[in-house]
């Protein structure tokens, strides 16, 4: 076996040295019922060229992103990811290392770890951030449950036009956590429905910027309302790249942010490995979830980085801890980190702004159709079109036409007859003029 | 010139040579690195983009207007950055990196080529289904080989790591105790357990009561079996145990556990010790993640991604978490929703969802290709080569070190700080030493139930050469160390990028970000 460097010589010499006579003396321990006598039932070992030749195969029953005329979103964003990072992360000592725990040795993932820190908390408009998180959505549960830490209250509110995966995975920690979770009944656009529910009881609000229908609204008569009962804001954000356009959460009073942050050097994966970025307020910071990474010197008065505070965490914390969390997303954030440094300050608002305008044109593009009407017009990169008929069955006769047209919100929101006929669309810089216009002529076949 | 300098100019000695200073503070390839924040600009940019078309903005007033102060980076000057901050770092292809209870074990770089398939790389998650066929039937094979693995007849695949799947059992459990109207309050825990257990266990509503360890470093059944009563739910036990030892009373456990109506979540981050060897299933468990990034090879990547598929008995099936990949007549599919889980069989019961979308997909891809080549003889290879690679290092080291407990153990051995008593050298000081011998160090202080734990864990990806090599650097320390050589540990590491950095001043005033002067 060609990853297995022990040669049948050195396994009996081995033996001998240990004084047993055969491998399964060392397996002594288990009780003998449990012992497998023969080979587990599946397959035997086999070379390379087999099994790139099986996963080949499995991979061409796919249908590529880049291979098609692609606009979906609704929390997993297709960006062009320059060719250096790929190459960046596969170094062997990024790749092979783990959790820098002994941080001498350390130093190359430690200081990596200090500047995406540093770039999440500028992007975000926040004090401090943490190391990553595994994704938007479990960063959105984690961001929920340091509120009650903080505010010793145990109710939170979700606003309705938050991803409804993220809402249920807040409702699933709430199930066995023992917290209260109400949503408000937005949905589109509009905060009127969440402020009714803010009381003296609130832990937080979370709310998600741009929302989950694409929209970009004004959260600070919510951040007034939160503040004023001694809640805190939590702010979600999806699309990361929306950023470099649009306020950061800071500005408007966030006391949490947690965003996803696949769209920067990490691809669609069908939905992971992603990174859930986290930044909080300096106040806060020892009730943060998750690895930190901190400046300090060696004993040599040389500058260096530690992960530090892990008083908060499980390892010595045991049941007492912020978190179970354990790793995180670490080669994600590098791969983040290396792309915002491309990128740079000036990369990043052009890639936004470049996103915008393809957006709005395919915006205008498509509700220029018979029947199809734009419901969100304050927008980044996504919106929500009505369409004459259910959405569901279009996006699937589109993909016949080899056009991935934007997610039914059905999917996602089967329950809610509302949304029946809404498509949510997403554009990015991968559009060409040629996607914008096989798109609109599929959707307008198909409508016909 | 051409006299030559050997003759007119007296050499330094090695020492002199190794403490001088150099003008630019490099040594060769010891390259010191700036922060991003001081050698970037926010005029300079790596990515030559489109110009946008002046088309108007739809977001008047929400536009940002202040400058973020995002540093940029030519191309050339980014790879420079991230060569050399990588070249700070030790890694599994630098050489051996025994972190026991992490399994860091070779990473075949197939693995990543096919991850990198733009039919698994390059597809979204809410793809119509019929266009993502390949990667739900990789799932489901994924699934299917792990189940076969483990002895086990379901799975629950979402979770993102090994933390995230101990919450997707306990939950499960709950979920399972109170659908039969059995709402109990205690988790037990043994006190060798990881911390994620407890916090895990905490984090679901459940009061942690601790188990304590027997003197042979296995879990103290009698004392077990005594709080076992109608308030507790479940108990979380690893197997081998992180002693490294394996369990040996586990059938009697499980019994013991479900006689008292309570469940049995094991701690599978050292499966590793067992594939092929042990289905985990005829032990009488109930739950237990598997770490793909241990077992299955996934890359470490300097602290994650992982990934935490949970098999489940049949008592915990119905309640396994949304969404999952089922196989019908039309090819395969993904459930989402509960209502999809009702239709497709009565019994389901999903308790919710952790994550968003549908988990680690690119862990995925890698656990199958690895599962793929080594195959049903491969894997059981692993776990035995393991596990000799192990109790090979105990052979070896077990007459200069201290081992507090008795083997043979499993994939790990457990060494104690007891063989350094009166050397005023700390486990902590030894660990140092290693890395100027070039090694990882192996994991320090834990588990918790010995003074001065080393917990090593070879892995079955080394060569008898280089186990060897370790062996003997190993031996020569604790010799250096009984021969009261107190500076080479004291002062140790030398020769890394950083000598010993001031912990205790990083988080009592913590610098958590780049601020500029």
């Amino acid at each position: 076996m060609r990853y297995l460097p022990l040669m049948a010589q050195d396994r009996t010499e081995m033996l001998r040295t240990i004084g047993a006579k055969q491998i399964d003396d060392l397996f002594k321990d288990v009780p003998p019922e449990a012992r497998l006598e023969g080979l587990i039932d599946m397959p035997r070992g086999q070379g390379e060229l087999e099994v790139e030749r099986a996963l080949t195969n499995m991979a061409a029953n796919n249908i590529a992103a880049g291979s098609v005329p692609f606009f979906i979103g609704a929390g997993a964003y297709r960006h062009h990811i320059p060719a250096s990072v790929d190459h960046l992360i596969q170094r062997s000592e990024f790749l092979t290392s783990y959790t820098p725990y002994q941080p001498e040795i350390s130093q190359g993932t430690l200081q990596y770890l200090f500047e995406f820190q540093t770039q999440v908390a500028l992007i975000t408009g926040m004090d401090v951030a943490n190391a990553s998180l595994y994704d938007g959505s479990t960063a959105c549960g984690e961001a929920v449950t340091m509120a009650h830490r903080i505010t010793k209250r145990r109710k939170a509110i979700l606003s309705g036009s938050l991803h409804p995966q993220y809402q249920e995975v807040v409702r699933t920690l709430a199930k066995y956590d023992g917290f209260d979770v109400s949503v408000s009944a937005d949905r589109l656009s509009g905060t009127e429905s969440l402020l009714e529910l803010i009381d003296q009881h609130t832990s937080c609000v979370v709310v998600q910027v741009p929302n989950f229908f694409g929209t970009v609204e004004d959260l600070s008569k919510v951040s007034q309302a939160v503040h004023a009962q001694g809640a805190l804001l939590v702010v979600i954000v999806p699309e990361i790249v929306s950023l470099g356009l649009i306020r950061p959460p800071g500005d408007f009073g966030a006391d949490i942010v947690a965003c996803e942050g696949q769209s920067l050097g990490v691809g669609l994966n069908f939905g992971g490995p992603y990174l859930g970025l986290f930044a909080t307020r300096q106040k806060y910071v020892r009730h943060m979830p998750g690895r930190l990474c901190g400046a300090t010197t060696d004993v040599q008065g040389r500058p260096g980085y530690v992960l530090t505070l892990s008083t908060r965490e499980q390892h010595i914390r045991r049941e007492k801890a912020t978190s179970n969390i354990c790793t995180n997303s670490g080669l994600c954030s590098l791969a983040w980190t290396i792309h915002m440094t491309l990128l740079g300050e000036k990369g990043y608002r052009q890639l936004a702004r470049l996103n915008h305008q393809i957006a709005v044109q395919l915006a205008d593009d498509l509700s220029s159709l018979k029947g199809v009407e734009l419901l969100t017009p304050v927008f980044f990169n996504e919106f929500t079109l009505r369409l004459p008929r259910p959405a569901g069955p279009v996006v699937d006769a589109l993909a016949e036409k080899g056009v991935l047209g934007g997610m039914p919100a059905s999917r996602l929101m089967a329950h809610d007859g509302a949304m029946e006929n809404l498509l949510i669309v997403a554009a990015t810089e991968t559009n060409t003029q040629s996607d914008i216009a096989a798109f609109r002529s599929a959707l307008g076949q198909v409508l016909s | 010139m051409k006299t030559s300098h050997m003759s007119s100019v007296a050499m330094e000695t090695p020492e002199e040579v190794h403490m001088k200073p150099t003008y630019s503070g490099n040594k060769a390839l010891a390259q010191e690195e700036k922060l991003i924040f001081e050698l970037g600009d926010m005029a300079k940019t790596g990515v030559d983009l489109a110009e946008p078309a002046p088309i108007p903005s739809r977001l008047a007033e929400f536009e940002r207007t202040d400058p973020i102060g995002l540093p940029g980076l030519t191309e050339p000057e980014a790879v420079r950055h991230y060569v050399r901050l990588s070249q700070t770092n030790y890694s599994i292809d630098t050489g051996m990196y025994p972190l026991g209870s992490c399994t860091m074990k070779h990473n075949p770089r197939l693995n990543e080529k096919m991850a990198r398939l733009p039919g698994f790389a390059d597809i979204h998650p809410l793809q119509p289904q019929q266009t993502v066929q390949g990667a739900l039937e990789l799932i489901d094979a994924l699934a299917e080989g792990l189940k076969a693995l483990t002895g086990m007849p379901a799975i629950a695949m979402s979770p993102r790591a090994g933390a995230h799947g101990e919450l997707c059992g306990i939950m499960a459990i709950r979920a399972a105790l109170e659908a039969r109207g059995d709402a109990r309050k205690t988790v037990l825990v043994p006190e060798s357990a990881h911390g994620t257990n407890p916090a895990t266990a905490a984090q679901c509503g459940y009061a942690v009561d601790i188990i304590p360890s027997s003197a042979d470093g296995r879990v103290d059944v009698a004392a077990l079996k005594a709080k076992l009563d109608h308030d507790v739910a479940a108990i979380m036990l690893t197997n081998p145990n992180t002693c490294g030892l394996f369990e040996r009373d586990i059938i009697d456990v499980a019994e013991a556990v479900h006689a008292a109506g309570a469940l049995f979540y094991c701690d599978g981050a050292n499966f590793n010790a067992l594939i092929g060897k042990v289905r985990p299933g005829d032990l009488g468990i109930d739950a237990m993640h598997i770490n793909l990034h241990k077992t299955f090879s996934t890359p470490h990547g300097g602290g994650g991604p992982g990934a935490g598929p949970v098999v489940l008995s049949s008592a915990l099936a119905p309640f396994a978490p949304l969404p999952y990949v089922v196989h019908g007549p039309d090819g395969w599919r993904l459930i989402e929703n509960h209502d999809e889980a009702g239709d497709q069989a009565d019994d389901a019961a999903p308790f919710g969802r952790l994550t968003a979308f549908h988990g680690q997909m690119g862990m995925y891809v890698r656990a199958y290709a690895y599962m793929l080549s080594h195959g049903s003889d491969g894997l059981r290879q692993v776990a035995e080569d393991a596990v000799l690679s192990a109790n090979y290092v105990m052979a070896s080291l077990q007459d200069v070190m201290s081992a507090p407990y008795a083997g043979p153990c499993m994939h790990e051995v457990l060494f104690d700080e007891t063989f350094l008593d009166g050397t005023g050298i700390s486990t902590l000081d030894f660990a140092k030493a290693m890395i100027d011998e070039g090694f990882h160090p192996m994991t320090m202080y834990f588990p918790l139930v010995v003074h001065g734990a080393m917990l090593i864990e070879p892995t079955e990806s080394e060569s008898k050469e280089s186990l060897d090599q370790f062996i003997a650097s190993m031996r020569f320390l604790v010799l250096a160390a009984k021969n009261g050589d107190v500076k080479r540990f004291k002062s140790a590491p030398q020769f890394a990028p950083r000598a010993r950095l001031d912990e205790t001043a990083a988080a009592r005033k913590p610098v958590l970000r780049w601020h500029p002067n």
